[in-house]
């Protein structure tokens, strides 16, 4: 694509994002000649350039638009929500030919043409006489109907007085003449509309700004000044340039590179007692840091690039569901990095579509309740703590802690036993767990079940936080903390068996040092799970080096504990030592090693090591701290953990012939035995016992497992393993029916979780696994069964 | 001069291994390995190259020769693929560079099997030895590293 079509692309959606800004504005104070006046030159500059580059459609529909839009200026024609309407659904059309022409290189085959004639025809509609709206013309499109279905039943429903006001008939509206106007008017009312004195009240705008806070041009004031030229486009600002983000992102790196450098410098030059280096050094160190600021501050943004759409969104959200809301904007200026930003705006738009859809009730029911009918949306974003703390809150129904018990418990993800012990805060976070929803009738908005619990992964993902607070009937606050950027943190470094690694601050709540004397006591244990009293609270303990199967070393006298919060809980990870806190660069891990859990990424140290970056959300996933019965998040998990536990076995271990190891699964054996050697007799062709005044027939183990002998006379193979005159033997079966079956030796019993690794490899073995390290063959006990029920007919004969 | 192939050859014990020297980014000495604890034992762990980290493999437990056992240091190969990226592999000894025509080349007996039948690709038949031709592009995959590992614990 040639640079002039980029730059058109580029200046051009710029522009819309602009105008939709406007348009609100606008709705607010319609008679605001001013920023008329910029509409309609942001949308003459984008005719006039689409005319010069020769797209066609383009061209015609925005100077539909643009006709509209000069009567409006002069004043010859009142803006209006259908207006408005139309308008916007013409930025909207620009900006899917826009789409198209970055695609393909042309703006498309759709030329909308009801679109431009519902243009045209709100112009001539400005002269029509206003008791004779013109009928609608056949060929309307269908989004422009639709609009103003919605916008009857808006007014409908919306009116504080119903009876007063009659549905309006769905038919296309001409715009409304003055006297109409505090009726139709709900969006777009003057500030002290003098009609409204007579009739009744209407209702309040809803889109308008609180007044602290006026959803304001972003774009320099040149922007808006700027001559209407066809074609020729002036710069944003002299005082900026646009820069591409990957040259930004090659900068970042390299910073980060020259910050490890500059770790290391600093970590010899200490060593050193040379003065000018270690002072050349420290001035370094100065201008590396402050050289970090600035290129992590390019990257930065104001969070206003995403929260300009959002008056818009939740304007043609509130229409369509026929609520009032007004948009609060708090801390719009709050910078965070721009990958962040891009990654928070699915997620910020989700919270205020469920903020509309679900939390803010209808003006009916706020009246009923004592509230003003107009809801309130607050988007309020600030740093503190090195972090972006961003708050989404409605003053709605709020979240009812009962209803979401009962939905819990219908749908299974509680039990009822959990169900009475939670709290309402807990309950309130269930909504964060896959396929929840309480909305009782699905709209189109939201409340089809998947929802906060993407928007929690998705926060997640950038290593955000998030969490609710709601109280019945005043509305609910969703908080959302995020760190500044991601390239670089800062980490404490702590060791464990010998090796060092880093734990990013955000996850680190305190450190707990246990002396000596209380080295003993301070880890307590609930059943087998160690535990440690945090001021009055258990704290589960995780031990690093187990963890991660390390041996430690250190036999140091004092314990370590780092206190960490993975999602909502709070876990105490021992570990050998703790270093100290250093800002480090995370760089990913090979896509080999991404399936261990317990690791975020990889950074080097100041003395060019390698140090591996931990994933406290793994650890704690892995150490199942996050499994316990307080939490609510995952129960998902608890399910998983309850399989697992319906798979735990217990299997008897013995030593096979060759000295291999053999399981047998413990269920089908009713004893295991010792029997001495000059107690077994013959009865046929098979050895027996007499056990418990029945004759037990003996089989030996290397006789199942060896296909090709035949069963052997116990004489002819004698046991090779325990002790010559006794026999080990491992009774199967019942006290009518038994068979015993010898081998060389009993090792253990274990119970575990066993996970099947291969295949038989021969008869009589159902599959191979590994336990405690070493490969194991499963006995197949109902194969052995079956092949020696013969054997046991054979000695009922006898 | 189709048929003609440059090798970066090095040892194990005293095998000889060969791979495509257009494979090869470079060869370093022995480098601090920071290890990865949980990962298969193929991997030794990550090194620090100029400020890149990169995963060091272990190419005697991938091939499941024992571990040596005397004192000296291996040797990196670190070798960069479009696919795979870039990784390091732990060799004992590092060897010439050398020519090899492809008419010497054999592939492997049909006697080779396991993971050494897939790591393999063939031997070129020089005067008085073998040079073992390595497949890298499947030397680092994790189905490859997951399987070295499962056999090594045995």
């Amino acid at each position: 694509m040639d640079d002039i079509l980029k730059e058109f692309l580029t200046e051009s959606l710029e522009g819309l994002d602009l105008l939709d800004t406007k348009f609100v504005m606008l709705e607010q104070n319609p008679d605001d000649r001013d920023t008329l006046a910029s509409i309609f030159r942001a949308v003459h500059t984008i005719k006039g350039t689409c005319g010069f580059l020769g797209f066609g459609h383009l061209e015609k529909l925005t100077h539909a638009g643009e006709n509209l839009l000069s009567l409006l200026r002069d004043g010859k024609l009142k803006f209006t929500q259908e207006i408005a309407s139309a308008l916007l659904n013409m930025l909207d059309a620009v900006r899917t030919m826009l789409g198209e022409v970055e695609r393909t290189g042309g703006d498309g085959e759709e030329s909308y043409p009801g679109l431009i004639e519902t243009l045209n025809r709100l112009k001539e509609g400005g002269n029509a006489p206003p008791t004779a709206p013109p009928v609608a013309p056949p060929t309307l499109a269908p989004d422009i109907s639709q609009n103003s279905v919605a916008d009857g039943i808006f007014l409908d429903a919306a009116s504080s007085t119903p009876d007063l006001l009659p549905p309006l008939p769905p038919a296309p509206k001409t715009a409304p003449t003055s006297q109409a106007l505090p009726d139709n008017l709900f969006f777009f009312s003057e500030p002290e509309p003098p009609a409204s004195e007579t009739s009744p009240p209407p209702p309040e705008p809803i889109a308008r700004a609180a007044p602290a806070v006026p959803i304001s041009d972003p774009v320099p004031a040149e922007r808006s000044s700027a001559p209407p030229s066809g074609g020729t486009l002036t710069p944003i600002a002299e005082s900026s340039i646009r820069v591409d983000v990957p040259l930004l992102d090659k900068l970042m790196n390299l910073v980060g590179e020259l910050v490890l450098a500059r770790n290391q410098i600093l970590e010899y030059s200490v060593l050193q007692e040379n003065s000018p280096l270690l002072a050349a050094s420290q001035r370094l160190n100065l201008i590396t840091s402050e050289l970090q600021e600035g290129i992590m501050r390019t990257r930065m943004q104001p969070i206003h690039n995403i929260w300009s759409k959002f008056p818009r969104v939740v304007r043609d959200l509130s229409v369509s569901c026929g609520k009032q809301v007004r948009v609060e904007m708090e801390g719009k200026e709050t910078e965070l990095d721009k990958s962040l930003i891009e990654a928070m705006k699915d997620p910020l738009t989700h919270l205020i579509r469920n903020a509309i859809d679900h939390g803010v009730e209808l003006p009916a029911i706020r009246r009923a309740n004592g509230k003003p009918e107009e809801g309130r949306l607050s988007m309020r974003a600030y740093h503190e703590g090195g972090q972006v703390h961003i708050e989404i809150g409605d003053d709605g129904a709020g979240i009812n802690p009962g209803k979401l018990r009962n939905k819990a418990l219908e749908k299974g993800l509680i039990t009822p036993e959990r169900a009475t012990t939670m709290s309402d805060q807990d309950i309130r976070r269930l909504i964060f767990l896959p396929g929840f929803s309480t909305a009782e009738k699905i709209t189109n908005i939201s409340g089809r079940g998947v929802g906060m619990d993407v928007v929690k992964t998705n926060i997640e993902k950038i290593g955000g936080v998030i969490d609710l607070e709601s109280e019945l009937g005043h509305g609910t606050t969703f908080k959302i903390r995020i760190p500044l950027t991601l390239a670089i943190v800062p980490a404490l470094i702590i060791t464990t068996g010998k090796e060092r690694f880093a734990i990013p601050q955000v996850n680190l709540l305190e450190l707990i040092r246990v002396n000596e004397e209380q080295r003993n006591t301070a880890i307590e244990y609930v059943h087998s799970n160690p535990v440690y009293r945090l001021r009055g609270k258990l704290l589960p303990i995780v031990h690093l080096n187990r963890e991660l199967r390390l041996t430690t070393a250190s036999t140091s006298s004092v314990i370590n504990i780092v206190v960490l919060q993975a999602g909502q809980h709070q876990f105490g990870l021992v570990v050998d030592q703790i270093n100290d806190t250093q800002e480090i660069v995370v760089k990913p891990l090979d896509k080999v090693l991404q399936d261990i859990p317990v690791f975020a990424g990889a950074t080097i140290m100041g003395d060019g090591r390698v140090a591996l970056i931990l994933d406290v959300l793994g650890i704690a996933q892995q150490a199942k701290v996050l499994s316990d019965t307080h939490d609510p998040s995952l129960s998902a998990q608890l399910r998983a953990g309850r399989t697992r536990t319906a798979e735990r076995q217990t299997l008897l271990l013995v030593r096979s012939p060759g000295n291999s190891r053999l399981a047998i699964p413990l269920g089908p054996v009713s004893r295991l035995e010792e029997i001495p050697m000059d107690q077994v007799e013959t009865a046929g062709e098979v050895d027996v016992v007499q056990y418990r005044g029945q004759i037990l027939p003996l089989i030996h183990l290397r006789d199942i497992l060896a296909e090709r002998r035949s069963f052997n006379r116990l004489s002819a193979s004698e046991g090779s393993g325990g002790s010559a005159d006794l026999l080990q033997v491992i009774v199967f079966g019942d006290s009518t029916c038994q068979v015993g079956l010898i081998v060389d030796e009993i090792l253990d019993i274990i119970q575990d979780v066993f996970e099947i690794k291969g295949r038989s490899t021969r008869t009589g073995v159902s599959s191979t696994l590994v336990i405690q390290g070493r490969v194991t063959e499963l006995f197949d006990v109902e194969s052995f069964l079956r092949r020696v029920a013969p054997l046991l007919a054979s000695v009922e004969e006898v | 001069m189709a048929d003609q192939h440059q090798l970066c050859t090095f040892f194990l014990e005293q095998r000889f291994f060969g791979i495509e020297v257009e494979k090869v980014q470079e060869v370093i000495r022995y480098q601090v390995i920071t290890p990865v604890p949980l990962a298969p034992s193929v991997v030794r762990g990550l090194i620090n190259l100029r400020g890149q980290i990169v995963t060091a493999i272990d190419l005697r437990r991938l091939l499941q020769v024992s571990d040596r056992t005397d004192e000296r240091l291996p040797i990196n190969i670190v070798i960069q693929t479009p696919r795979q990226g870039i990784f390091s592999l732990l060799v004992d000894r590092i060897g010439d560079v050398l020519e090899v025509d492809e008419e010497s080349f054999e592939h492997p007996p049909d006697t080779l099997d396991g993971i050494a039948r897939e790591l393999i690709r063939g031997a070129y038949k020089l005067q008085g030895r073998l040079l073992l031709v390595l497949n890298v592009e499947k030397l680092f995959s994790p189905e490859i590293l997951n399987r070295g590992h499962e056999v090594a614990s045995t």
